[in-house]
């Protein structure tokens, strides 16, 4: 897009895609003020505008015999609220939890679609920045309802003191488990949305432009060069189920963390 | 055409969690086999471990780019 991926494979030389295939900052698509608006941020509020707009016309004129619309809603809204909601949190506190957790799938799913929908592609998530925002607001979410729950003191020792194990061994698990379930959890959970996102889409770039390459060098890229589109083709299959998988994931996680912080000791 | 040696180590980092996924998903399989209506409560739980798995391979990617 934006004659970024199609200049790399102009010249003679072949320039595999990089991180630069994802920095849109020099391409920005419109400014406000003195901020640069760029493609990411539009696919972000888009994204959002997409979910709203879907789940308030499909309850909007909620009826008893649902329509079309509102038993797509239904069905989209009660997959989450049971196996992911109601599974994981338990049916005791999870009923609070369903509108962030529908949200949130619908949310990354829509993002993570804009990966291969034409005319857009761009996972809007391959930007780590994105992630980041999103796992901040579950760290502040989880550890939020633990200490609404157990208090301060009483949180943290849920989440770093672990039970069933002899007091001899606290030196050394205490500090591992507060740096696992506090600080190194939000970075792992963006991490592996933007990794994912990230390695598909550079994946899908460098078949696609590497197929361009090689048939413009001759000789055996005849035939190596479509044999990398067929392969940007199934790619594109994988990448359809891996969007769906990270955005059951990282909702997934989320629910596991708000379990976990609602947890009572053992 | 220029290449880095991280992404070599990389991929062999990488072959951990491919190695550790691969095992979750086959004992998940096998599971659901023996046990086919224990589908619902396997399926977290696999993922779960998919996901901590994964996250080996998450932190050598982006240290792969940053280092």
């Amino acid at each position: 897009m934006f004659g970024i991926t199609m200049a790399e494979s102009e010249g003679g030389e072949f320039l595999a895609p990089g991180p630069n295939s994802f920095d849109f900052s020099e391409v920005p698509l419109f400014h406000i003020g003195g901020l640069a608006v760029t493609k990411p941020m539009v696919q972000l509020l888009l994204g959002a505008v997409i979910v709203f707009v879907f789940f308030y016309a499909a309850a909007r004129r909620a009826t008893l015999v649902p329509g079309r619309l509102q038993f797509a809603g239904e069905a989209a809204y009660g997959m989450v609220r049971n196996s992911i909601g109601r599974d994981i949190i338990g049916s005791k506190d999870y009923a609070k939890f369903v509108p962030y957790l529908v949200t949130l799938f619908f949310f990354l799913l829509i993002n993570n679609a804009f990966a291969s929908i034409p005319a857009i592609q761009f996972p809007t998530f391959s930007r780590a920045s994105m992630a980041y925002a999103l796992a901040g607001l579950s760290w502040v979410i989880y550890n939020g309802v633990g200490i609404h729950k157990h208090g301060l003191l009483g949180y943290l020792k849920l989440q770093s003191v672990p039970s069933g194990v002899s007091p001899v061994m606290y030196p050394l698990l205490v500090p591992l488990e507060f740096f696992s379930n506090i600080l190194v959890r939000p970075a792992t959970l963006a991490l592996r949305l933007f990794a994912n996102m990230f390695a598909g889409h550079l994946l899908l770039i460098l078949f696609s432009t590497g197929g361009l390459f090689l048939l413009e060098y001759g000789g055996i890229g005849y035939v190596a060069g479509p044999l990398a589109w067929v392969l940007a083709i199934a790619i594109s299959f994988l990448e359809l189920l891996v969007q769906f998988l990270q955005a059951y994931v990282f909702t997934l996680l989320n629910a596991m963390y708000i379990s976990g912080a609602l947890a009572d000791e053992h | 055409m220029d290449g880095n040696l991280n992404m070599i180590g990389y991929g062999l980092a990488a072959i951990g969690p491919g190695v550790g996924i691969g095992l979750i998903f086959a004992a998940y399989i096998s599971g659901v086999a023996r046990q086919p209506e224990a589908q619902g409560r396997l399926q977290s739980i696999a993922i779960l471990g998919f996901a901590l798995a994964e996250a080996l391979a998450i932190i050598g990617i982006a240290l792969a780019f940053v280092l």
